[in-house]
Order: C-alpha cells, then structure tokens, then sequence
C-alpha cells in the first residue's frame, strides 16, 4: 500500500453532487485480471471525452493547471454506487493521491484507505470555500494536506483541522497491510469458530 | 437488560475482537465470489502465498460477464478468461462453484437465497455492491471492495466500523399497480441517495411484514442507492417458510434450533435507532426516475421536475446534467416518453415472481414495433421455474426475448448494452451515466411498469393498462 504523509498540490473542484463509480471507472474497463496500470486513462470516461473520443476542453481534469491535480475536491456523496475498488485505482493512476469532501460512499471510503488514498471530510461549507478560493484563482491556490496534523491549508492560509480514525491514520502513515496484522490473530478466529460452532452448527456445517 | 436491534444482535455476535475506536474484526458467515472479481482475489492471495481461510463458507458462481445469449454466445474473450479461471481458482481452493447451465448459477444475489445459503443473523459479504440485497432474510450482508475480499479470503473476517441505525417504517397497504420496488425508489426520492451513507437500514412496518420474501429481497437490494451498505429485515413465519427444504439451509434438529436462535434475532420493543423515517405507504403511485441518479424519481403520472426551482447550486447542477444526458425537457410528463429498449432482469427484479408480475402484463399483447424488450431471468432455478409455468412463451409470443441467466444488460460489463444516446426502462437499480451503455439513457421502474413501457413503446402508467 502507498505510504501518504503529506502534500502540497493544484486541487481539481468536482462538485457536482453523487458521482457515482461507474462515472469515475467505466466497468468495461475493468473486465480482466489484469487492468490495473492501465486505468488511468479511463478515469471519468463519461466525462472526460467526447462520444468520438477526443478530450471534452470544458471538463476540468482536461484543463491547465488541474490536469496535474493530486487533490480532487468533490461534491456531496462522491463515489457512491458500486463496490468497484477500481474506482480507486482509476484515480491513483491519474495521479489523485487525496479527495476532499463532505461525505462519501461508504465502501468507496473504505478502498481508499485500503489503498493509501487519503479521504478527507470536511463540512460542507469549508468544502464550498475551498473549492470557490481554488475557482477564484483558476487553479493557481495550491492546497495542503498534512496527516501527521490533520490539516488542510487553503490557497488563502486558513487551516482546517479533520478527523481520521487513529489506526488508520496510522496505516496509511506506515504504509500497513490489513491482511497482515490480521493473520497476527490467527487463534482468536479459530477459537470464534471453535465456539461458534457449537453455538450456530448451521452456519459452519454446510 | 437494554432493548437491542437487529442490527446489534447480529453484529456483537460476529465480534472477533474489538480493535478500538469504533473498528472491529468481524467474522463473516458467507463469501460469496463471482466472476468479475472472485478469480482476482483467489490470485492475489495465491501470489502471496496464503491459503483461503475457510473454503467451506465460500461460494462461487458466474453472472456479471457471461453472455446471456443461448450457449453463451458472444461471451467476451476476457469473460472467458473470467470464468475459467473462476473454475480453475475455486477448484484449487477447494471452494463450490455453482457453474453455468447447473441449478445454482445466476446472479449472485439470487442465488444466496434461493440456495437457503443467505440465512437470518448471518454475516454476508461479496465483492459487489448489491450485497445488501441479503438482508431481505434477516441476514447482515454489504458489499466489499477487492482488498477486503482478499482479507476475507486469507482471514475469514474483515475490519469495519460500526455503523449507526436507521429505521425505514412502511405503513399501509400498497395501492393496486405498486410493488416493493416502488416502494424502495419512493424511499430513495424522498431522503436522497446519500440519505442512508453511514447507517445500517432495518425496514419495518405493516408494509413490509405483509410482503413474501422475494419482494423483501427487491426491497433491501436498493439500500446502497440509499447510500447504505447495509439493509434488511427481521426474519419471521414467512422468511422460515421460504428458507425450509432449501438445499443448504439446516435440517432436522439443526433446523428446529435454528429456528429457536432466530426468534431471538428482531429488534427489542424500545430498541433505539439513531434514526427514524416513516413512509405511507398508501400514498405511493407506480415510479420512475427520470434522471442519472435513483433519487431522479417521480411518480408516473408526474411530470418531469424543473431543476430552474431548486435553490442548492449543486443539487441544481447535477438535476440540468441529468436532463441534459437523458434528453428530456422539465415540466413534460414522463408518461408518453418513447422507449427503445426494455430490460426486464437483475438482482432487484429477476425473481420468479418478478416475472410473473410482468407475464401478467405481458399476456396476450405484443411489444410494440421498434422496441426490443429482454427477459434475463436471475438464475437457472427461476429460469427452469418459468418455463415450468409456461412464462417463457407467454413473453416469446409477445415478442419479448428469453435470455439466459446472469445479469446482462444491468452493467454493461458482457457486451450487452443499450446503444448510445437510445432509452431503456429497466428493472435494474441503477441509472448512472453510463451504467447500461456508453451514453445509454436508463429509466428505472418495477417488472409490470417495464412491460407496460414494452407494450406501449412508451413510459406508461401500468394502472392504465386496461383501458
Ligand atoms: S444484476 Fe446488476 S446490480 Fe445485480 S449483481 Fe449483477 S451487475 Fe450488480
């Protein structure tokens, strides 16, 4: 898993509320066992392209200075909608490494976190300013993000604190694989089962 | 002792370990895998050197990048590759795979069910979204990405943060002409597509003890167009006598003390949720959505919203995309809207009684010239039912196409799309951008409003049918 610290980047306003997983990754795209590298390109198809295939000029990602955004400010409840963690690394391949936001879909939160994307909630209306301060600046306001402090810092220098949940942060700092630490507790799960099995033989017994 | 819900019960008796600020290690009573991801995961673990955990709690089949043509014809060459290694991967593992043209096979969220393997107070994962659909018997069941699905694999359990509870009340009789899906989209209209992010949902009321299981399973599979991974339904008479005989549910004794355990399981009288929404049920006409999200919903015989209205620039915004994508003009009534295709399937609606509510539509009428109208029941035991009874001609007479099970035109991932820029009324759950096809414009509705819009060639209140 990528290891996140900090960051200092154009930030790309998507406010338009509910963009779904399906818009972020088309799942055509992600039919195989070998797609991932190969995203990046895909990501926002709908969006991002004409339906002959050539750049749409008035989506953001395709304009000077956001195409090398690494922050993606978003609307409310960004990345709802299907499961895909291709989602994820659609965005990784283009380079996001941190979407701001008020809410997100739940499962889409979760693939951040297990992939070293950092999702940031902020309350709405902090999310509103940030994305009006980059939009009055055509992009020039850099954003900071800093997860050792928690902070956001907007292009104006005002500083907003949020919240992750301490072993997370702590994993994404690190760099941490879920499945390993949980391996660690290999005899609490077998004892669960062991237990469990007398308590709901149906479950287990199959 | 302190009233508890549903909800409660079944997560506190999966804990593992409680690993702090509000995580913990779960352990998960069902995995089920398919296509699209299911060899993936089985992969990665492999070239990480680990074992599956527990094969025998893991399940497998095929639906989201077969073809549904006869003979699976013009399934892409990397659904082949998915299935056969699909096939190759469980084996090895040790893992049952209910493979194609064998009764089991279907859409993942049909089968669990269908199988007795989804079973109340269950903890339920897959690595897809609709997971939730589950619920419908009383079982905790959500969607997981493909980190978790490997964990999953390698550990039996998975890490995740408690939610809060909501409850959905629905009170009344349904008027004639609605269904459990109208239901569900009512919901969804009225507190949005984030309305449920970060909640478990537990549906209740009159409304809801009424339905058979089936339409309990339409119900719950649209929670995560609520925004919640999770949502279901405390078991009763009606879920044990759906679940009784079926293949892998408990026999015998087992079942009787099954049985026993899941009495315990609905929520105490005075259990708290963090949430409440109540819905009357009486009041809710047939729906549609109109736009590029499930909460882009009305009744059929409204007319289409002007986002010129809505104060909220966002919300403004994303309501002119989606007239914009789907090429409807505010202040029109849906009803009329011409129709190119209709999808009648999916993990909401391909269930035998699905097909029946649109036969009864469908009888004796034919699909109207220009409309090509798709039948894809959700699994080979439905579809093997249906012919049982006779629908599969009662649609083929109508002109309606009997496909093959799996879920097809639902997402666009087995070469089966709607052609760009042309509308479909569908009885999937999703109508995002794209989600059936490159600039395919979806309308979401129930099974009988699907084969009215078939027969009419266009968007049609059901309730008119007659006339
Ligand atoms: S039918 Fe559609 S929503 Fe259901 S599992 Fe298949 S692709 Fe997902």
């Amino acid at each position: 898993m990528d290891k996140f610290a900090t960051l200092n980047s154009v930030a790309a306003p998507i406010m338009r509320e509910n963009i779904d997983t399906d818009v972020i990754i088309p799942i055509n795209r992600l039919v195989g066992n070998a797609v991932r590298g190969s995203l990046g390109k895909w990501g926002f198809t709908a969006l991002r392209y004409k339906p002959d295939g050539s750049e749409n000029s008035e989506f953001i990602l395709n304009r000077e200075p956001y195409r090398g955004a690494q922050i993606l400010i978003t609307g409310v409840n960004f990345g709802c909608g299907s499961s895909r963690e291709g989602a994820v690394w659609a965005l990784q391949e283009m380079g996001i490494r941190c979407v701001v936001g008020s809410s997100f879909g739940d499962i889409f939160f979760n693939n951040c976190f297990q992939n070293g994307l950092l999702p940031v909630v902020l309350d709405r209306q902090v999310v509103e300013s940030l994305a009006h301060e980059v939009e009055t600046s055509q992009g020039a306001g850099r954003i900071s993000v800093d997860l050792e402090a928690m902070t956001v810092t907007a292009p104006s220098g005002k500083r907003y604190s949020f919240d992750v949940e301490p072993a997370r942060r702590e994993a994404l700092l690190a760099g941490l694989d879920e499945i390993g630490m949980t391996l660690r507790r290999a005899a609490e799960i077998a004892a669960f089962q062991a237990d469990d099995r007398q308590q709901r033989p149906w479950v287990h017994e199959v | 002792m302190t009233a508890r819900t549903l909800f409660a019960k079944i997560w506190d008796a999966h804990v593992v370990a409680d690993l702090g600020d509000n995580a913990y290690l779960l352990h998960i009573d069902r995995h089920l895998l398919h296509d699209l991801g299911g060899s993936r995961g089985l992969l990665d673990l492999k070239d990480r050197g680990i074992k599956v955990h527990s094969p025998n709690l893991t399940f497998a089949t095929p639906d989201h990048a077969i073809s549904s043509a006869k003979g699976r014809a013009g399934t892409s060459k990397i659904g082949v590759e998915l299935l056969q290694a699909l096939r190759a991967e469980t084996r090895e593992a040790g893992i049952r795979m209910f493979d194609i043209d064998e009764p089991g096979q279907g859409i993942v969220h049909v089968v669990g069910p269908e199988l007795g393997l989804s079973l109340p107070g269950c903890l339920i994962v897959c690595g897809d979204s609709h997971t939730c659909t589950h619920g419908g018997v009383g079982a905790l069941a959500f969607g997981i990405g493909s980190s978790e699905l490997a964990h999953v694999l390698a550990t039996q359990t998975l890490v995740q943060r408690r939610p809060q509870t909501l409850r959905a009340t629905f009170d009344g009789e349904m008027a004639t002409g609605v269904t459990p899906k109208d239901l569900i989209l009512r919901l969804i209209g009225e507190i949005g597509a984030a309305g449920g992010t970060g909640y478990a949902v537990e549906y209740a009321g009159s409304a809801i003890r009424a339905l058979p299981v089936e339409g309990r399973l339409t119900i719950c599979n649209l929670s995560i167009e609520l925004g919640a991974k999770m949502g279901f339904i405390a078991p009763d008479e009606t879920t044990y006598a759906y679940l009784e005989g079926r293949q892998f549910a408990p026999k015998g004794a087992v079942w009787e003390q099954a049985v026993a355990a899941w009495r315990q399981l609905p929520s105490d009288d005075g259990a708290r949720f963090d949430r409440e929404v109540r819905v009357d049920v009486a009041a809710i006409a047939p729906q549609i959505t109109w736009g590029t999200s499930p909460e882009h919903v009305i009744a059929v015989d409204q007319r289409i919203p002007d986002p010129g209205g809505v104060a909220d620039p966002s919300k403004r915004g994303g309501m002119e995309a989606a007239l914009d994508y789907m090429g409807l003009k505010p202040g029109e009534p849906i009803a009329g809207t011409k129709v190119d295709w209709v999808f009648i399937g999916s993990c909401t609606n391909s269930r035998i009684s699905d097909l029946r509510a649109a036969a009864a539509v469908a009888r004796g009428r034919k699909v109207a010239p220009g409309v090509r109208a798709w039948v894809v029941p959700g699994s080979e035991t439905v579809k093997r039912d249906a012919v049982a009874e006779g629908l599969d001609r009662v649609f083929t007479e109508a002109g309606f196409e009997w496909r093959e099970p799996g879920c097809s035109m639902c997402l666009a991932a087995n070469g089966e799309t709607i052609p760009r820029g042309q509308r479909s009324v569908s009885t999937s759950n999703r109508n995002f951008v794209g989600r059936q096809g490159p600039g395919a414009r979806t309308h979401l509705a129930s099974p009988a409003m699907a084969a009215a819009a078939a027969i009419a060639g266009a968007i049609t209140d059901v309730r008119r049918m007659g006339e």
